[in-house]
């Protein structure tokens, strides 16, 4: 959890995957067409990060979204927060993005 | 018993058997008319009933002669004799038999191997018939269970044998049904609150209440879904014209947006330039969701094209194959998520829109949407009922 908070600090916008979901491709895209230049991870290889980020309670558990550092959540939430302006907000609040 | 005809020295008798005269009845009687194959080895009675008593001319051997063994003879070859032809008549004319009875008899049994050939080929002929039928059949039936399996209602005309038929499909059909009648009655309540210009408070329970049994149809696809993915996903529930607009199971809340601006004037600048951004969010996640989609086919193509086009002889190579179809399994399971995240979208999207329109604009909102695809289902209708040439 350490190597993952530690990561999630390090980028305005981090994003945490696994090479087999797809639903991580649209996420990432949906953030590249925001003007967003997420940090990506793919945690396919480390046992550990991909445990602490299953803790997290949202299933499922990829893509694991972290914005400015807090944990946003999977695809559902990011579409939530993207469709009532929220997602933008807080990408602006992290310099992200300037508008 | 039948009658048998035959031709003889290009006249055709037709024995009827019970107007023979006794004595050649009594000597046919043991299986005359039968019915029976008669074989080479039945040829004893024959040699009575032909009449060839003695003599240097000996049927039996004619017989071994002009016949293969296994020759398996039709009702037509029995050794019936016709009285009025006296060559056939028992007894008789010893002399006579030598040299005409010889041409008659071979004539004769070329007749009947000849109808014999002719029966077996009518024999296979049918039975080829039946098991093409057969095949048929079984294939008729395959379509059918396949068709079930993706909701298409046929109906079982009294078949009670299907367990199984279509899952959850066939219940979501249903629930659909269901669903489309409740909706046309909130739809009315609605209706009828606008045009009697309701108060605020009145049209907004109801507009509440529209709403969430509008988006009870989300949650029913979820769990139909959970049972049959392709069904909810690729629209088979919908009608044919909904279809044409298909996007990840459902229609996309971009387009519904630009639908209703028309429908909902007067708005006032802020709320078209709010509208006009939410319709750009929506289809930002629209677009979003549709490049997973087109990742999810192309991996999964790549997946089933690995190792193509021979599996390897051996446990190496079964277990690449097993583990190949094990990730296109996982695909497979993933247009679950893709399925909730855009009906999600949908949800959150006209959401969002309640929140930028007044009240009664929120009421005829619902109506123009509702409204709308009420048209292409009758237009569905419409479609499916068409004469055609």
């Amino acid at each position: 959890m350490d190597r993952v908070k530690d990561l999630a600090s390090k980028s305005a916008a981090v994003i945490f995957t696994k090479s087999t979901c797809c639903m991580c491709h649209s996420i990432k895209a949906l953030f590249y067409d925001l003007g967003a230049s997420p940090a990506v991870y793919e945690v396919d290889h480390d046992a550990d990060m991909e445990w602490a980020l299953r803790r997290l309670g949202r299933n499922p558990a990829f893509p694991a979204v972290f914005v400015g550092g807090k944990y946003v959540g999977s695809a559902k939430d990011v579409i939530s927060l993207h469709v009532d302006g929220t997602l933008k907000q807080k990408l602006i609040e992290a310099k992200a993005i300037w508008f | 018993m039948g009658s048998k005809s035959f031709k003889v020295a290009g006249k055709v008798y037709t024995s009827v058997a019970d107007s023979m005269p006794s004595f050649i009845a009594n000597s046919n009687g043991a299986e005359g008319n039968t019915g029976q194959s008669s074989r080479v080895s039945n040829v004893g009675p024959h040699e009575q009933s032909i009449g060839f008593r003695g003599g240097a001319y000996n049927s039996t051997s004619l017989i071994n002669q002009t016949m293969h063994p296994d020759l398996q003879f039709s009702s037509y070859e029995k050794f019936d004799v016709d009285p009025s032809n006296p060559f056939m008549a028992s007894g008789s004319n010893d002399k006579q038999k030598d040299k005409f009875p010889e041409q008659k008899t071979q004539r004769r049994l070329a007749q009947n191997r000849e109808a014999a050939r002719k029966s077996r080929l009518r024999k296979k002929a049918y039975v080829q018939q039946l098991e093409n039928s057969r095949l048929k059949l079984t294939q008729l039936e395959q379509e059918v269970q396949r068709a079930r399996k993706q909701g298409v209602v046929i109906s079982n005309t009294g078949d009670q044998s299907q367990p199984n038929s279509g899952n959850g499909s066939l219940a979501f059909v249903a629930e659909y049904s269901r669903w489309l009648e409740e909706q046309s009655k909130h739809t009315s309540e609605l209706r009828a609150a606008v045009t009697s210009h309701k108060s605020d408070s009145e049209l907004r329970s109801l507009v509440e209440n529209a709403t969430t049994h509008f988006n009870d149809i989300f949650r029913l696809k979820k769990i139909a879904a959970k049972a049959d993915v392709f069904h909810i996903i690729y629209g088979m529930w919908t009608s044919p014209a909904e279809r044409c607009f298909l996007w990840i199971g459902g229609f996309r809340s971009s387009e519904l947006l630009k639908l209703l601006v028309s429908h909902l004037e007067p708005l006032t600048e802020q709320q078209l330039a709010s509208i006009d951004h939410l319709q750009q969010t929506s289809l930002q996640a629209e677009e979003a969701l549709s490049q997973g989609m087109d990742a999810l086919q192309q991996s999964l193509a790549d997946t089933l094209a690995r190792d193509a086009p021979v599996v390897p002889p051996g446990s190496s190579g079964m277990a690449n194959y097993m583990g190949q179809m094990a990730m296109a399994m996982g695909k497979l399971g993933s247009l679950e998520n893709f399925l909730r995240q855009a009906d999600h979208l949908r949800e959150k999207t006209l959401q969002q829109l309640h929140t930028i329109l007044t009240t009664r604009q929120s009421a005829r909102a619902l109506l123009a949407i509702n409204d709308y695809f009420s048209r292409l289902r009758a237009l569905s209708t419409l479609w499916l009922a068409r004469p055609q040439e």
